[in-house]
């Protein structure tokens, strides 16, 4: 048995990061707390590294299949009478994946930060928040508790608060963090009862001991009786835990706060809305996924799947319309990560039957690559242009060689061209949606085709179309920036691959799986298909200037309108939110305080000071109100018990 | 009943008295010029108070016949209380010096906040009807006196008129409430009440109006009303004190009662109590939403949690009283922070509207700071300790099977979200042309305020705490 006992580092070093940094902020100046926050990170990163090779090489699978390994526990609270929980590490392949892919894509933003964040007043307050992000997201994969997860979850929460807040000054900034702050903490209630009632109903939160196939059924049986709405209450829990996954994941309808978020910094988005944070539903479900297989004939995950394909095609619908660079990136997050929800939706468990479940994990590891590398080269076009919208550039092929370069490498992964990342897991999944239903696999492979137009739309309006004549003629002018940029580019080509330790370790039931590419079937050349196609449509309208999408836009009329204000769903909550519940409710309310409970005396009071006898009277008057409302209480009270009782 | 039996069994009590005389006899032999030797000589006094209380936390017995009762769990909610207390008397010395001293008090403010203390030690300790009315006066009263503290402005002496009448009016449905329940059981004594066997009309409208009493105190909806309008008047150590230490004390007996006397009308407090806890919680919030006045907008946001607490008592017995006990702990923590620094602010610029928080960051870190884990709290963001407490409300609540009512409250924490958020924001994320210049705090609010820090980031997370409050409420 090897110890795995310095993987308590790999949180660990960040806290220790974001501590320094944190509290004495004063004593680092510029340079020096970025060397701080690289140096955690990428001592956490090579730990990382050397835990999946010796988790998945040296200590090996035993009989084909990988058992966990809880190198640190400790016993936290105990809770009623057979509920305790603690908290520790838990390695097994999903958490050794994504603790690899968070130090991975951290560390690169660390190094990238160092660059973007030149100059700037908060630059040791900036990296303490990166470094507490990074405490948070890697002790909420590494969680053995459901519990821990949620207290982890929380912390994510606030601290990429703290990053989409970052820029002060802007106005629209505080109210993105704020919005995406609200939106996600809302969806952690039903997360949280989720909780509640798993732990009530199923005695424990443990998450081992939840994924254990024979306690499974014995909680299976124990709460068949107890439905709610026609559904059992394990069931309604994991629902309940998906929502709260939903939100976090920005699947609709509580998507609506990724595309605001992306006023945070270009770095931040790279890390919390592309790699990390988002794909923290899809890490939820996965690490849930036998209960969810199992329970209720897997109705809940039946519900991952359909929320996870509707999200994935409404989203790509909307980033054709986009006109700022990065809310397209945003978009098409939200499209993606709706694919690997889809892949887990209509993945089986065993052997070959859990391809969906392995595919979706292998996109969210190639997917954290590409888009990690598409957002920090947006980075470097804003950085050089000072602008997020597509009008403002163009041509920049000779002005930005190295993003152009690395920009196409990401754009053709995502669009599924093999040999890049995305090919293989892309088409794992569309092979998954297949044997799952024709319709499934349709909305997947139509959802590829828009992926990949309105990438190329992206690059070729960016690096090509017009000439655009700039003031300050854009440059990469920080090697900090660059390298994060080609490392991500090395990696988009080779981690796809379906012989990587990723691409076949990480299954439902932790068992060795080796998927291979049919090349002679119909699928596989549909999928490189409609790929091309994309392109091809989006070369014939964007790579020199045309009128042609002008054209499209008008004869889609009504429909290009609606999906560039996103389909209103923004105007929806604004809605209920302003004008039911502050404008109908709250508003009256604070006026009836502030006019008729309290001004009323003010006024009185203020104007007619050689009155005081008569305040006097007119106050009692008041209070005879107040107790009126008083005696009232006691009455309907009395009324509840005499109706409760007699 | 021995005589050391009642030094050991009241002897939080005896020593808070003797603490008064000395204080008393201090204040004479002081000059006028010397009066600040006081404030010295009260904190001093209090902390051998509190420390000594330590020592009688495993003390159990009953006193007077049964009309006083002492066990682990009240002595621990005492010392409670008493830390609380503390907190609340270290914040108060600036002001103490500025607004009291000028007017030639001193040892009066120590005094009355002291005789209510006692008053809630009282009706806490009770073990009859007739210990608890006269506790609850007893800590009601001294309280309108403070709040006339500042009796040269007129929002002081408003509140504290308010606070009496309404006071009066309560307490006097209340004791026509316990008259009727003594007329159809024929019996004071708590324990007694609850072996009579037959439930007359007569005895549940005594409970009922018994209960609105206490819910007064609570401020839950609808006897709230004077809450507002008393928070902002009166000063705001004061307020601090009537929505911490008097609401903490009124839910323990709230407690008390429902589970020994009213154990056999539990289905139907249950029900009343849930339709209070719905109440409660949307209209504290409601009206928290668009509050400008930071005072209001505590005053609101402590009718809320109120409704919250409600969520850990309908739980009933065991599991009610720890989850709602260690919430109070942790909600004293919160709100004494959050009532502090409202009034450092207060104290040192006069201003205390949301707006004038913009900016705060940069003039003022560490009061920020404050503010913003105790608002935090507050809300129920982990790793916070309120997210624990709230955390084991809703799941008590849900233990009981209540679903909807943990959704409703899971709505409303939604909501309350949202304006817990705004000075955060203000202070925080904003930037302002002129903000709340720098200023220091004296040498005793420090140490309140790095208490009340560490007190917000630890107790949550250190759970033998929870575990010894859950032993302690087993043995009840």
């Amino acid at each position: 048995m090897t110890d795995f006992g310095y993987t308590l580092w790999i949180p660990l070093l960040p806290l220790i990061s974001f501590i320094l940094l944190g509290l004495f902020n004063r004593f680092f100046k510029e340079p020096g707390a970025g060397y701080i926050g690289m140096l955690s990170l990428g001592i956490s990163w090579l730990l990382s590294i050397y835990t999946a090779w010796q988790y998945f090489f040296v200590w090996g699978p035993a009989e084909g299949k990988y058992e966990p390994v809880i190198p640190f526990k400790m016993h936290w609270i105990t809770f009623g009478e057979n509920l305790s929980i603690d908290m520790g590490i838990l390695i097994d392949p999903i958490s050794v994946m994504m603790i690899v892919v968070v130090t991975t894509v951290s560390f690169l933003v660390h190094i990238y930060s160092r660059g973007y964040m030149h100059g700037d007043e908060g630059f040791a307050r900036f990296y303490a928040y990166l470094s507490l992000f990074s405490f948070s997201m890697l002790s909420l994969v590494l969680s053995v508790n459901l519990f821990q997860i949620y207290i982890f979850w929380e912390l994510v929460g606030v601290s990429s608060f703290l990053l989409i807040g970052y820029y002060f000054v802007k106005p629209s900034a505080i109210a993105a963090a704020k919005k995406a702050f609200i939106v996600t903490r809302f969806a952690d209630f039903f997360f949280l009862v989720g909780i509640l009632m798993i732990g009530y109903y199923a005695g424990t939160l443990d998450i081992e001991t939840l994924n254990n196939l024979s306690f499974i059924e014995k909680i299976i049986t124990e709460n068949q009786g107890i439905v709610f709405m026609g559904l059992s209450v394990l069931t309604w829990a994991l629902i309940l835990i998906f929502i709260g996954g939903a939100g976090k994941s920005a699947m609709f309808p509580l998507h609506i706060w990724l595309p605001d978020a992306m006023e945070g910094p270009t770095p931040v988005s790279a890390l919390i809305h592309a790699a990390t944070m988002v794909v923290a539903g899809v890490f939820l479900v996965a690490r849930l996924f036998p209960l969810y297989y199992h329970v209720g004939d897997g109705f809940a995950l039946r519900v991952v799947g359909v929320v996870g394909a509707f999200s994935a095609l409404f989203a790509a619908v909307i980033a054709l319309t986009q006109e700022d660079i990065k809310r397209v990136l945003a978009y098409s997050t939200m499209s993606q990560i709706g694919y690997m929800m889809m892949a887990l939706g209509v993945s089986g468990f065993e052997g070959h039957e859990g391809l969906g479940y392995m595919a979706g994990m292998f996109h969210l590891f190639t997917h954290a690559m590409f888009k990690a590398l598409l957002f920090l080269a947006a980075g470097v076009i804003i950085h050089a242009v000072h602008s997020n919208l597509m009008k403002d550039m163009g041509g920049l092929h000779k002005y930005l060689p190295v993003t152009s370069w690395t920009f196409l490498i990401a754009a053709l992964a995502i669009s599924g061209i093999p040999p890049l990342a995305g090919f293989y897991s892309k088409d794992e999944i569309l092979h998954a949606a297949f044997e799952y239903s024709t319709v499934m696999w349709f909305v997947g492979f139509f959802v590829a085709g828009l992926t990949a137009f309105y990438m190329f739309r992206l690059y070729f309006r960016i690096f090509h179309n017009k000439k655009t004549e700039y003031a300050h003629p854009p440059k990469e002018d920080s090697k900090f920036m660059t390298a994060p940029l080609i490392i991500l580019a090395v990696l988009t080509f080779f981690v796809g691959w379906v012989f990587t330790p990723f691409s076949q370790y990480v299954t439902p039931t932790r068992e060795v799986f080796h998927y291979e590419i049919h090349w002679t079937s119909p699928l596989v050349w549909g999928s490189i298909l409609i790929g091309l196609a994309g392109i091809g449509a989006a070369y014939f309208f964007y790579f020199k200037p045309t009128e042609y999408p002008q054209k499209v836009a008008s004869a889609f009329g009504a429909g290009y309108k609606w999906a560039k204000n996103k389909f209103y769903m923004d105007e929806l909550y604004m809605f209920v939110t302003k004008r039911i519940i502050f404008d109908k409710i709250s508003r009256p309310a604070a006026w009836f305080d502030r006019n008729i409970v309290d001004g009323f005396m003010d006024s009185i009071g203020n104007t007619t000071v050689w009155i005081s006898e008569k305040i006097k009277l007119i106050q009692s008057g008041r209070m005879q109100e107040y107790a009126i409302y008083f005696v009232y209480g006691v009455v309907i009270l009395i009324l509840i018990f005499y109706y409760y009782n007699y | 009943m021995s005589w050391e039996q009642l030094f050991s069994f009241m002897q939080n009590e005896i020593l808070i008295v003797l603490a008064i005389l000395i204080l008393m006899m201090a204040d004479i032999f002081t000059g006028k010029e010397k009066k600040h030797y006081i404030i010295h000589l009260a904190n001093f006094l209090f902390v051998v108070v509190f420390l000594a209380g330590l020592n009688v936390l495993d003390k159990e017995g009953t006193l007077f016949g049964g009309s006083f009762k002492t066990y682990p769990l009240v002595a621990f909610f005492k010392s409670t209380l008493m830390a609380g207390v503390l907190l609340i008397m270290l914040q108060s010395v600036t002001w103490i010096k500025k607004e009291l001293i000028p007017h030639g008090f001193v040892s009066e403010f120590y005094i009355l906040m002291w005789s209510s203390l006692l008053g809630l030690f009282y009706m806490i300790s009770s073990g009859d009807f007739l210990m608890f009315y006269l506790g609850l006066e007893l800590s009601a009263m001294p309280v309108a006196g403070l709040a006339a503290f500042e009796f040269y402005r007129r929002r002081s002496s408003e509140a504290a008129i308010k606070m009496v009448m309404l006071a009066a009016v309560s307490s006097a449905i209340m004791l026509f409430g316990i008259s009727l329940i003594y007329a159809t059981s024929g019996s004071i004594y708590f324990d007694q009440i609850q072996m009579a066997s037959e439930v007359p009309l007569l005895e549940l409208v005594g409970f009922v109006m018994l209960l609105s009493g206490i819910a007064f105190k609570i401020s839950l909806v609808p006897f709230h009303f004077w809450t507002a309008d008393v928070y902002e008047g009166a000063p705001t150590v004061i307020s601090n004190y009537l929505s911490v230490i008097s609401k903490a004390a009124a839910v323990y007996i709230l407690m008390i009662l429902l589970f020994i006397t009213l154990r056999r009308y539990e289905e139907t407090w249950t029900v009343a109590l849930y339709i209070l806890a719905v109440l409660t919680m949307f209209v504290g919030n409601l009206f928290a939403l668009r509050q400008q006045n930071m005072k209001r907008f505590l005053a609101f946001s402590s009718v809320a949690q109120a409704g919250f607490i409600l969520l850990g008592v309908i739980g009933g017995n065991v599991l009610g009283i720890k989850t709602v006990i260690y919430f109070l702990l942790i909600y004293i923590f919160s709100n004494v922070a959050a009532f502090g620094v409202v009034h450092m602010i207060a104290m040192h610029s006069g201003k205390e509207n949301i707006k004038d928080y913009e900016g705060l960051y940069r003039t003022n870190p560490r009061l920020s700071l404050l503010l913003m884990l105790a608002l935090f709290s507050l809300a129920g963001i982990p790793p916070v300790a309120g997210f624990f407490g709230k955390f084991f409300l809703y799941s008590t609540a849900a233990s009981k099977g209540f679903y909807i009512l943990v959704f409703i409250a899971v709505v409303n924490v939604t909501i309350s979200l949202y304006y817990y958020l705004l000075p955060v924001r203000a202070a925080f994320l904003r930037r302002s042309e002129n903000p709340i210049p720098h200023f220091k705090s004296d040498i005793y609010s420090k140490i309140g305020f790095i208490i009340l820090a560490l007190g917000l980031i630890l107790i949550g997370i250190y759970s033998p705490l929870y575990e010894y409050i859950a032993r302690l409420s087993e043995i009840l």
